[in-house]
C-alpha cells in the first residue's frame, strides 16, 4: 500500500484511522467470488422454487416415487462429499507446495465428480428410455433442469479443474494460479452443498 | 434565460411556470372524460373502487401537494442571489425533524394500509354480493381474439356480446383457450384474468340498465385491440325475454363448434349461439380439447395461420 | 441440414416498407461512423485508448454512449406509437399494422429499460465510483470490459432483429402462454430472450465487481459511514443486481427449454404453469426497477448538496432509508399481478409491503428538501434536473401508492393509467437523475463543462414534454383505454392521446436541444475549459483529481477523516492559508510507483463470440454455435495464460503529472 496524503486536519477522536485502505488482491478475489457463489445459489434458489411448485404436475405420467432409486443418489452424495474432502486434500497440497501430491488429489477429485456425472447420466438416460422426458410433463422438465443445471456446473468444474492443473504444470505455484485454485475449492465445496439441498428436495422429499 | 452561478431571475420563472402547471390537472380531470370508465361506475363494485382510489388520493394529495410547493419554494427562497435568505451552512441534522420526517409518510402508509387490508377483502372477486337476488351464472373463456359467453342456467351462449339483468348479481367463471387475457368492463368493476387450464371467479352487478364497454385487458397478440365487447344490462323481464327469443335460432355451441371457433380470428362481429352444450365450459377449462388443437405435438402449427417468417415444423 | 439453420432471404423485410426504411437508415448511419473513423485514421487510437480499455472512467464513458443511443432508437420507437394511436382512432387503421406495432412497444420497453436506463446507471456509476471511494479501480478491471461487451453484444442482437427476422411481439415482460413456441413460432421472443441473458451475463458480473470493490476497496480512513451518499446508493444497487438477475437467467433459460427443446414449464398444457413465469419475472422486475431509481437517488444526494452549498441533511438517515428500500424491494413483486386472482389475504400482504416501501423514498425527499433549506442555491444544470425530479416523482410516487391498493388496481391494471405511472418515476427519477449525472459529470471526464443555456432549454422541454405526454394517460386510462392498443374505436380518448403526441414531440425537441448542446460544448471547449479539475466546488473526493483524471486516478492514496472529505480537505487548507505564521509548510507527498492493469482484448473479443453464438442459437445454426462457444471459451484460455497482467508506473511519472496539476491549480 502507498503512503497516503492527508486529508483533513486531524485524525478522529481515537487518533487511528477506522479503516486502512483496498484490500489485498486475494482477499478481494475471494470476496468477489463469493459473491459470484451467492448469485449461483440464487439462481439455484430459482429452480427450486420452480421445482417445489411443479413437483406434483405429472400430467398423469411418472412421478418421483415411480422414477428415483435412493441408492444410486446415495453413490453419488458418497462421490461429490468425497470429492470435497479430496478437493480439500489438494488445496493443503497447494499450500505446501507440493506439486505430486497436488495432481494426485486433483486427479481422484476429478475421477470422484467423472463418477458422479456417468451415475446421474445413467439416471436421465434411464429415464429417457422408459418415456420418463422432460418433454413428458412439467414436473419431469423442473426435475431434469434443476438436477441437470447442477450436472451442468459440475461438468465445468471438472473443466476448470483440467485446466488449473495445466496451469500448474506450465506455471507453478504463483500467486495468481494458488488465486484461482482457492476460487475452484470454493466452487466446489458449493456444489456439494447445492447437492445436499437437491437431493433432499428432490429424491428424499420426492420418493414420498 | 440566462444561467449564470449566482442564479438569478430563473428561479421565478420555474416557480411560476410549475405552479400554472399544477393547476392544470385537476382542471383536466374536470373537463372530459367524466362520464367513462373509472368515472362513472355503474354498480357497487365499481362505485366501492372509484371511492377508495379517490379518498386515496386525496389522503395523499395532501401530502404531495404542500411537498411540491415547499419544493419550489424552498429553492426559489434560498437561491444563491438572494442575499435575505440566511445561510446555514452547519444546519445537516435534527432529531426533532427526523421523527416528522419519518412519522408522516409512517402515519400516512398506516392509515392506507388498513384500508388497503380492509379494502382487499370486502373487494376480493371471489367474494360472493350482497344481494336478495339469485346470482346469475354466467361462463367466460377468452379466444384468439374474441370473447365467448355461456350461460349454463339458460343453455345459450354469445360472442363478443354480453346480456345481462340489471340488479341482480352475476357470478363469472372465467378461463381462456390459451393464451392470458383479462376480462374487464370499467364501469362495473375489478378485472381478472383469464388462463388457460385454470378457472377464475368474478362477481359483478350492474345497478341500472345501460349499455357497457367491456374489453380484455391484458396484450394477447396481434388481433388484441379489436377484442372488445358491449354489455346490455335490461331490465330482468327483458332478459327472460332475450334468453327465450335467443333459444334455438341460429348455430348451436357444441365440441365441434367450438373448435372452429377457437380458430384465430379478429374484430368478429357479435352473434349468438341457440344452443350450449351442457359441461362445455367444464371441458375447456380443466381438461386439454385434442379437437382445438391444444396439444403441441399435433398439427396446430401446421394449420396455425398465424404470420411467420419461417416455418417450424415439430416445434 | 441446412448449412444456414432457419435463414433465408425472407428474414429481410424487403417486402415491409417500414421496418426496411428503419434498416436502411440504421445501417447508413453505422456505416457513416465507421467510414468517418476509418477516414481519420482513428481505428488503432480507439483500438488503444477505449475497446481494450479496463480503465473504470473509459468504460463508463462507453456506457454512457451506448445508453444515449439506444435512448434515441427507443425514443424513435416512442414517437412511432404515439402518432400511430394519435392517428387509428374511429375506423382508421393508423399506419403501423399489429404485426410492427407489437414488435415497437416490445422493443421500446425492452431497449429502454435494459439498454438505455441500466445500462446509463452502470455507466454513471463505473465512472464516478471509484473516484468517489478514492481509488485507482474497480475490483476486477478486466471483468468490467467483459461487462461493457457482453452488454454491447445484447444491444447488437435486438438492433439485428430490426434487419434481420424480427423481435418479439409480446410485450417486454414476454409472457407465456403468448411466448410459448406455439402462439410466438418465429424467431421475435429468441432474440429477446438470447439477448437479454448475453447482457444479464454482463450486469451480474457488474453486480459482483461493484459489490466487491464498495465493500473491499476504499481509500484509507473511509469507513461505511464516510462514504459518499452516491456510494451507499451504488452498494445497494449491486446488492440487487446479485440477487436479483439470476432469477431472471433462471426464468429465461426456463422459457428457452421450453421453446426449444419442448419443455412444459410455462405451457398451457402437461402441467406447465404460467403464473410461475409471471411470479419469477416480477421477483427480479420489481428489485430492477429500484436497481435503476436508487443510482438516480444517489446523484440526486450529491447534487442537491454540493449545488446548496452544504451538506446532505440527515446522511444516517439518507443511508438507512437506502437499505431498507433494497431490502423491501424483494417483498413486493406481486403488485404488479394482484389482477391474477391471489386472493385478499396475498393481496393485502403485498399491497401493504408496497405501501411501507413509500416511507423510506418520502423520507428522502424530506431529506433533500431540507438540504436545500439554509443554503446557497446555484441553478446550474443539475440542480434544475434535481427540482424536476422531486416534484414529478412526488406526483408518480402518489400514483404508485394508489396502484398499490388492490381495489384500485383492479380497475387500473394495465391500463393507461399504468403507463402513466411508471413512466412518471422512470423518466422523473431515472432519466432525470442521469442527465443530471451526465451534466456533473462531464467535466471530470472530458475536462470541459457542458454548455448550460441548452443544458436549461433541454431540461425545460423534458420537463414539458413529461407532462403532456403521460398527464392526458392519466386521465386516458381512467376512461378505460388499456395499454398495447394499436388502434381504438372510442372517439372520446383521442383528443388525450394527440395531446400525448404533442408531448412527444416537446420531449424531441428536448432530445435535440441535448445533442446541439454537446455539440456546441465541443466546439467552444476552450471556453469551458475546466482547469481546476472541481468546477462545481464539490464535496467528494472526485473532484480532488484533474479533469481527466490519469488513469490512476490519485497520484497518492487520500486519507480520510469525514464525510464530503474534498470538501474538509478545502476547509482545512483555506484555514491554513489565512494563518501565514503556520511554522511547518506543505510537505511534498512520498511518490511511489503504482501498477496499472494491462489493457486486454477479453471483453470485446468475448462479446463477439457472444453475439455469433447469440445469433446461432436463435437461427438454429448448430455449427456455428459450436464455434462460437469454442471461441468464447478459448478466449478464456488465452486470457488465463496471459503473462503480463500490469505495468508499472515509475513514480516520476507519477509525481511529474500530479505536481503539474498542482501548478495549474495554484496558477
Amino acid at each position: 500500500m502507498s503512503s497516503t496524503a492527508v486529508f483533513g486536519a486531524e485524525p478522529d477522536v481515537a487518533g487511528n484511522v477506522s479503516y486502512v485502505g483496498p484490500a489485498p488482491k486475494r482477499i478481494v478475489v475471494a470476496y468477489g467470488f463469493w459473491i459470484f457463489l451467492l448469485s449461483d445459489i440464487v439462481m439455484f434458489s430459482a429452480l427450486f422454487a420452480t421445482y417445489a411448485v411443479l413437483a406434483h404436475a405429472d400430467a398423469g405420467g411418472p412421478d418421483g416415487a415411480q422414477l428415483f432409486h435412493q441408492s444410486r443418489v446415495a453413490i453419488e452424495t458418497g462421490c461429490l462429499l468425497l470429492s470435497s474432502y479430496t478437493c480439500g486434500l489438494m488445496w493443503m497440497a497447494v499450500g505446501a507446495r507440493n506439486a505430486g501430491a497436488t495432481y494426485l488429489a486433483a486427479a481422484v477429485t476429478f475421477l470422484l465428480g467423472a463418477a458422479f456425472l456417468a451415475l446421474e447420466a445413467s439416471e436421465f438416460a434411464g429415464m429417457v428410455m422408459i418415456g420418463a422426458t422432460p418433454e413428458r410433463s412439467a414436473f419431469l422438465s423442473a426435475f431434469f433442469t434443476l438436477v441437470g443445471c447442477h450436472g451442468v456446473h459440475v461438468t465445468f468444474g471438472l473443466l476448470w479443474l483440467a485446466v488449473m492443473m495445466a496451469q500448474v504444470a506450465t506455471k507453478g505455484f504463483r500467486p495468481m494460479v494458488e488465486r484461482r485454485l482457492l476460487c475452484f475449492s470454493l466452487f466446489w465445496h458449493a456444489l456439494d452443498i447445492i447437492w445436499v439441498g437437491l437431493f433432499t428436495v428432490v429424491y428424499l422429499m420426492g420418493a414420498r | 434565460m440566462t444561467i449564470d452561478v449566482a442564479g438569478s431571475s430563473t428561479g421565478t420563472f420555474s416557480a411560476r411556470a410549475l405552479r400554472l402547471r399544477g393547476f392544470a390537472l385537476p382542471v383536466a380531470f374536470a373537463l372530459g372524460g367524466c362520464s367513462e370508465g373509472v368515472f362513472d361506475p355503474q354498480g357497487p363494485v365499481a362505485s366501492a373502487e372509484r371511492t377508495i382510489l379517490f379518498n386515496s388520493l386525496g389522503i395523499m394529495l395532501a401530502i404531495v401537494v404542500p411537498t411540491i410547493l415547499a419544493t419550489l419554494a424552498v429553492a426559489f427562497w434560498f437561491r444563491a442571489s438572494n442575499t435575505r435568505a440566511r445561510y446555514m451552512p452547519d444546519f445537516h441534522y435534527s432529531g426533532r425533524l427526523e421523527m416528522i420526517v419519518w412519522s408522516i409518510p409512517a402515519m400516512t402508509v398506516m392509515l392506507l394500509g388498513s384500508l388497503c387490508w380492509v379494502g382487499s377483502h370486502e373487494l376480493d372477486p371471489r367474494k360472493p354480493l350482497v344481494s336478495a337476488v339469485k346470482p346469475l351464472t354466467v361462463q367466460v373463456v377468452s379466444l384468439d381474439w374474441k370473447w365467448l359467453f355461456i350461460y349454463p342456467e339458460q343453455g345459450i351462449a354469445s360472442v363478443n356480446t354480453l346480456t345481462i339483468p340489471a340488479g341482480t348479481p352475476i357470478d363469472f367463471e372465467l378461463t381462456s383457450s390459451g393464451v392470458m387475457n383479462s376480462f374487464f368492463v370499467p364501469q362495473l368493476g375489478s378485472q381478472i384474468y383469464t388462463m388457460g387450464l385454470m378457472t377464475t371467479r368474478l362477481k359483478l352487478l350492474a345497478d341500472n340498465p345501460g349499455t357497457y364497454e367491456g374489453r380484455s385487458f391484458n396484450f394477447s397478440g396481434d388481433g388484441f385491440s379489436d377484442m372488445h365487447f358491449l354489455v346490455h344490462a335490461v331490465p330482468s323481464d327483458q332478459f327472460t325475454g332475450w334468453v327465450a327469443k335467443t333459444k334455438g335460432v341460429g348455430p348451436a355451441l357444441d365440441a365441434q363448434s367450438y373448435a372452429e371457433l377457437a380458430k384465430p380470428s379478429q374484430a368478429v362481429e357479435p352473434f349468438t349461439y341457440g344452443s350450449a352444450s351442457p359441461g362445455l365450459f367444464e371441458t375447456i377449462a380443466m381438461a386439454d380439447m385434442p379437437v382445438a388443437g391444444l396439444c403441441h405435438t399435433v398439427s396446430f402449427n401446421v394449420v396455425s395461420p398465424y404470420r411467420t417468417t419461417r416455418l417450424r415444423h415439430g416445434g | 441440414m441446412n448449412l444456414l439453420g432457419e435463414l433465408s432471404w425472407s428474414a429481410i423485410p424487403f417486402d415491409q416498407p417500414i421496418p426496411l426504411g428503419a434498416s436502411v437508415a440504421m445501417i447508413l448511419a453505422v456505416l457513416l461512423v465507421l467510414g468517418w473513423i476509418t477516414r481519420e485514421g482513428y481505428w488503432p487510437y480507439l483500438w488503444r485508448e477505449w475497446i481494450t480499455s479496463v480503465d473504470h472512467k473509459r468504460i463508463g464513458v462507453m456506457y454512457c454512449v451506448l445508453a444515449l443511443v439506444m435512448l434515441l432508437r427507443g425514443f424513435s420507437d416512442a414517437i412511432l406509437m404515439r402518432s400511430q394511436q394519435a392517428f387509428a382512432a374511429g375506423g382508421s387503421q393508423g399506419y403501423l399494422p399489429p404485426e410492427h406495432y407489437d414488435q415497437i412497444f416490445s422493443a421500446h420497453g425492452t431497449i429502454m429499460i435494459f439498454f438505455m436506463a441500466m445500462t446509463i446507471m452502470i455507466g454513471l456509476m463505473n465512472f464516478a465510483l471509484p473516484l468517489q471511494l478514492g481509488v485507482r479501480d474497480v475490483a476486477f478491471p478486466t471483468l468490467n470490459s467483459v461487462s461493457l461487451w457482453l452488454t454491447a453484444s445484447g444491444v447488437l442482437l435486438t438492433n439485428i432483429s430490426l434487419v434481420i427476422g424480427e423481435f418479439a411481439k409480446t410485450g417486454w415482460m414476454n409472457y407465456p402462454p403468448l411466448s410459448e413456441l406455439q402462439y410466438s413460432p418465429g424467431v421475435g421472443v429468441d432474440y429477446y430472450l438470447w439477448a437479454l441473458q448475453i447482457s444479464g451475463i454482463g450486469t451480474l458480473m457488474t453486480g459482483i465487481n461493484f459489490v466487491t470493490t464498495i465493500l473491499k476497496m476504499r481509500a484509507p480512513g473511509m469507513s461505511y459511514m464516510r462514504m459518499p451518499v452516491f456510494c451507499w446508493t451504488a452498494l445497494a444497487t449491486n446488492l440487487l443486481i446479485v440477487a436479483a438477475f439470476p432469477v431472471l437467467t433462471a426464468t429465461f433459460a426456463m422459457l428457452l427449454l421450453d421453446r426449444y427443446l419442448g419443455f412444459h414449464f410455462f405451457t398451457v398444457d402437461a402441467g406447465g404453469n404460467m403464473m410461475m413465469y409471471v411470479n419469477l419475472f416480477w421477483v427480479w422486475g420489481h428489485p430492477e426497477v429500484y436497481i435503476l431509481v436508487l443510482p438516480a437517488f444517489g446523484i440526486f444526494s450529491e447534487v442537491i448538496a454540493t449545488f446548496s452549498g452544504k451538506p446532505l441533511f440527515g446522511y444516517r438517515s439518507m443511508v438507512a432509508a437506502t437499505m431498507a428500500i433494497c431490502i423491501l424491494s424483494f417483498l413486493v413483486w406481486l403488485h404488479h399481478f394482484f389482477t391474477m386472482g391471489a386472493g385478499a389475504d396475498v393481496n393485502g400482504f403485498f399491497g401493504i409491503m408496497s405501501m411501507i416501501i413509500a416511507v423510506p423514498t418520502g423520507v428522502k425527499i424530506f431529506n433533500w428538501l431540507f438540504t436545500m433549506y439554509g443554503g446557497r442555491v446555484r441553478f446550474h444544470v443539475p440542480i434544475l434536473w434535481s427540482i424536476g425530479f422531486m416534484i414529478t416523482f412526488a406526483l408518480g410516487g402518489m400514483t404508485g401508492v394508489l396502484l398499490a391498493m388492490p381495489p384500485a388496481d383492479f380497475v387500473l391494471h394495465n391500463s393507461l393509467f399504468l403507463i402513466a405511472h411508471f413512466h412518471n418515476v422512470i423518466i422523473g427519477a431515472v432519466v432525470f437523475g442521469a442527465m443530471a449525472g451526465y451534466n456533473y459529470w462531464f467535466p471530470k471526464a472530458f475536462g470541459f463543462r457542458l454548455e448550460e443555456r441548452w443544458g436549461a432549454a433541454a431540461f425545460w422541454c423534458w420537463f414539458v414534454g413529461f407532462y403532456l405526454s403521460f398527464m392526458p394517460l392519466y386521465v386516458v386510462g381512467m376512461m378505460g383505454m388499456t395499454r398495447r392498443m394499436q388502434h381504438y374505436d372510442n372517439l372520446s380518448w383521442r383528443p388525450w392521446l394527440i395531446v400525448a403526441g404533442i408531448g412527444s414531440l416537446v420531449i424531441l425537441a428536448g432530445i435535440i436541444s441535448q445533442i446541439v448542446q454537446l455539440v456546441v460544448s465541443i466546439r467552444n471547449r476552450e471556453a469551458l475549459r475546466d482547469v481546476t479539475g472541481d468546477p462545481w466546488n464539490g464535496r467528494t473526493l472526485e473532484w480532488s483529481t484533474p479533469s481527466p483524471p490519469p488513469p490512476w486516478n490519485f497520484a497518492v492514496l487520500p486519507q480520510v477523516t469525514g464525510i464530503d472529505a474534498f470538501w474538509i480537505a478545502k476547509q482545512t487548507h483555506a484555514r491554513e492559508a489565512a494563518r501565514p505564521q503556520r511554522a511547518a509548510p506543505a510537505q511534498p507527498p512520498d511518490y511511489e510507483p503504482i501498477e496499472v492493469p494491462n489493457n486486454s482484448a477479453t471483453g470485446f473479443v468475448t462479446a463477439f463470440f457472444a453475439v455469433v453464438t447469440g445469433f446461432a442459437l436463435i437461427w438454429h445454426i448448430w455449427w456455428m454455435v459450436i464455434v462460437g462457444v469454442i471461441g468464447a471459451v478459448a478466449t478464456m484460455l488465452v486470457f488465463a495464460w496471459r503473462e503480463q497482467e500490469e505495468v508499472e508506473i515509475p513514480a516520476e511519472e507519477v509525481a511529474r503529472i500530479d505536481r503539474e496539476y498542482h501548478t495549474e491549480l495554484a496558477a
